[in-house]
């Protein structure tokens, strides 16, 4: 590989030393090889130094995820030692069964976390409230973007304005009215004292706490506006003459028309819900926990210290399918990404 | 009459998004300004009929606890070191990969990998990495963890970075890391994107003046990207100012190692303690918390627009 850089320096360097003739008249043949050649030289040590600066970040950004990987194949005793390999002596997968089946002795768990960290529910709500939020609030986000882009009403603009000026606000200021109001002085959909009886349906109430209150997010109603106002009017019109109706021609030409910008959003909106913390941890707890909620809050311990390799198995099945999904839509999630500057 | 027809449809399509941000956007920025000057507010108090005077007494008692100011010490100190240092190693890193060919998508993909990770997952790794196993003071830990195994390989001595003796400095450098490591892949992305739509015709003009590779990429790449600069600036800031994740993934929600409970304790950890039970408390903390984000991109923004080319 350095020898195609070479190479392609070399071509570059040669190509410069030819011209070079025409404003060099006083330089001699050999003193431009000469020049050439230094310039080669450098130019090969520039790109040296560019790869190894950037291999060593990369092993420095990539450290973590190879920690992850090889601690959660690793045997607890093996991980534990005063120096841990960098490679594991013995693969072992029980880690990840740990994840899934507990090993009981006189009906106490002695090893795995099943019972307390229930993954497969975790996965099951948060993927539920992901699906369904995704879903509505693309529905929202479509209607009010059609609205902002294609008709006219008074207050359009003000409207508009106002809106996109409550994305300045930290979400934080939000959230503590927010809690107000999802609990029973509100719409009750949330229980925050102990001593409230646990009602049936709570679990379902508890979804809508953490489903509703996001539904509208500004920024994906500007940014689908601004695709949908790319969209020609001629378009537009031409419908009109067909006799289309608004809801046929906006589902017809200007949905397939945007669907990238319709993918990003639903990529980021489903991360946000696999990655959300803050809000379920405060409203839904046990009633709906999300993943991330369970993960951080699942204590892996196995005779009294921390299991790692259980706790990293648990952290690589979280962490794989957002790596999956991004290496399927890594052009979307990029072009969201740099245009929102949000994590989730 | 298609024009009054309109009008009525507008409003319909806008219906569902209109609620919802009026329950919970609208009513919040009201309800907060309310519950911030109302001293001593909360609501379980409102809902038995316990009147609150109106006053700064929220403030005012807020700015008074130790407890808050740690955080917005915490909060202020590690926004404005990580901002520097990421958004300084994300231009070295988008200049270095935008001047190679070979390999360029490869190591694209990999710095951009920490984005599309849970950052509190991932910070449990980085927990697990510095972390010591059966630490007790005055006897050898069981195991001292791959960063220290990783120094002590290169002659240095083990420290304790996050366990119960660890000391702030050590805290310290591991959130630095770990905050600039999540910070990284967005800056790079917003970075080299910028670079890639440079005219080429300023490097050539640079380079027939003969300009060395450094006054290059200080003269031309950062004034020409200096918008993008600004943005991620801002948006470091911003986020910066919000940082509660990372001390999570790290440290779980004791904020700090587990004999030093809040240590790390940040602006929105404290809004978020106080959610509950004390929302006149949590609503002057996002006040101030809101204040001083506006605050610092106005001065970004004012600094930016004396100092961005173009």
């Amino acid at each position: 590989m350095s020898d195609e850089i070479k190479k392609l320096n070399e071509n570059d360097a040669s190509s410069e030393a030819e011209k070079k003739p025409e404003g060099e008249v006083l330089g001699g043949k050999d003193e431009i090889a000469a020049t050439a050649k230094r310039q080669t030289v450098k130019k090969v040590l520039v790109q040296i130094g560019l790869y190894t600066f950037l291999t060593v970040m990369a092993v420095v950004v990539l450290f973590p995820f190879y920690w992850m990987l090889i601690s959660s194949v690793k045997t607890q005793a093996e991980y534990n030692a005063y120096n841990p390999s960098l490679w594991p002596r013995q693969f072992i997968w029980q880690n990840y069964k740990g994840l899934f089946v507990d090993v009981h002795e006189n009906g106490i768990v002695i090893e795995g976390v099943a019972d307390q960290l229930n993954l497969g529910t975790l996965f099951l709500n948060t993927v539920l409230v992901g699906v369904v939020s995704t879903i509505l609030s693309l529905i929202v986000t479509v209607l009010s973007a059609y609205a902002f882009a294609r008709l006219e009403f008074k207050g359009k603009n003000v409207l508009f304005a106002l809106m996109l000026a409550t994305m300045m606000i930290p979400g934080e200021l939000f959230t503590i009215t927010n809690y107000v109001t999802v609990g029973s002085s509100g719409l009750g959909w949330v229980s925050h004292s102990a001593a409230e009886q646990v009602t049936t349906g709570e679990s379902f109430r508890a979804f809508l706490a953490l489903v509703v209150p996001f539904l509208v997010s500004v920024f994906y109603i500007y940014l689908l506006r601004q695709n949908f106002m790319q969209i020609p009017n001629e378009l537009y019109l031409a419908a009109k003459v067909d006799g289309t109706s608004d809801l046929k021609y906006l589902w017809k030409v200007m949905i397939p028309l945007s669907a990238p910008t319709l993918i990003s959003i639903t990529i980021l909106k489903m991360m946000g819900a696999w990655n959300s913390y803050v809000w379920p941890n405060l409203v839904a707890g046990e009633a709906f926990k999300l993943v991330t909620v369970g993960l951080r809050g699942a204590a892996f311990k196995t005779n009294e210290l921390i299991n790692y390799p259980l706790q990293m198995a648990a952290v690589v099945l979280v962490t794989l399918p957002l790596l999956i999904v991004f290496i399927f839509f890594r052009k979307y999630i990029m072009r969201g990404v740099s245009r929102s500057g949000i994590k989730g | 009459m298609n024009k009054k027809k309109n009008q009525w449809k507008a409003w319909l399509y806008l219906l569902p998004a209109l609620v919802v941000l009026g329950v919970f956007t609208v009513w919040p920025i009201i309800n907060t300004l309310r519950m911030g000057f109302l001293e001593g507010y909360n609501s379980a108090g409102e809902r038995l009929g316990q009147p609150f005077s109106f006053g700064f007494a929220n403030f005012t008692s807020v700015i008074g606890y130790s407890e808050f100011t740690t955080c917005l010490g915490n909060t202020l100190l590690l926004t404005v070191v990580t901002v520097p240092i990421s958004t300084m190693l994300a231009l070295l890193i988008a200049v270095a990969l935008n001047s190679i060919k070979p390999l360029k998508k490869f190591f694209q993909t990999i710095f951009f990998l920490p984005y599309v990770t849970n950052s509190i997952a991932i910070g449990m790794v980085f927990m697990a990495m510095f972390s010591m196993i059966g630490v007790m003071p005055g006897r050898e830990p069981m195991s001292i963890g791959i960063i220290n195994t990783i120094i002590e390989a290169f002659g240095g001595t083990r420290i304790d970075w996050v366990n119960q003796t660890s000391g702030w400095g050590a805290n310290f450098f591991v959130l630095v890391v770990f905050i600039v490591w999540n910070a990284l892949p967005f800056k790079i992305l917003v970075l080299l994107g910028g670079l890639q739509n440079v005219d080429k015709q300023y490097y050539d003009a640079a380079k027939v003046d003969g300009a060395s590779r450094w006054r290059i990429f200080w003269r031309v790449t950062v004034p020409l990207l200096s918008p993008m600069i600004a943005y991620v600036v801002i948006t470091g800031f911003i986020g910066g100012f919000k940082e509660y994740n990372s001390i999570i993934g790290i440290f779980g929600d004791t904020m700090g190692p587990n004999t030093q409970q809040g240590k790390w304790n940040t602006m929105v950890g404290y809004i978020i303690q106080n959610v509950s039970g004390f929302q006149g408390r949590a609503s002057a903390a996002a006040i101030i918390l809101f204040a001083i984000i506006f605050a610092v991109t106005l001065i970004n923004l004012y600094v930016s627009k004396k100092k961005v080319h173009y």
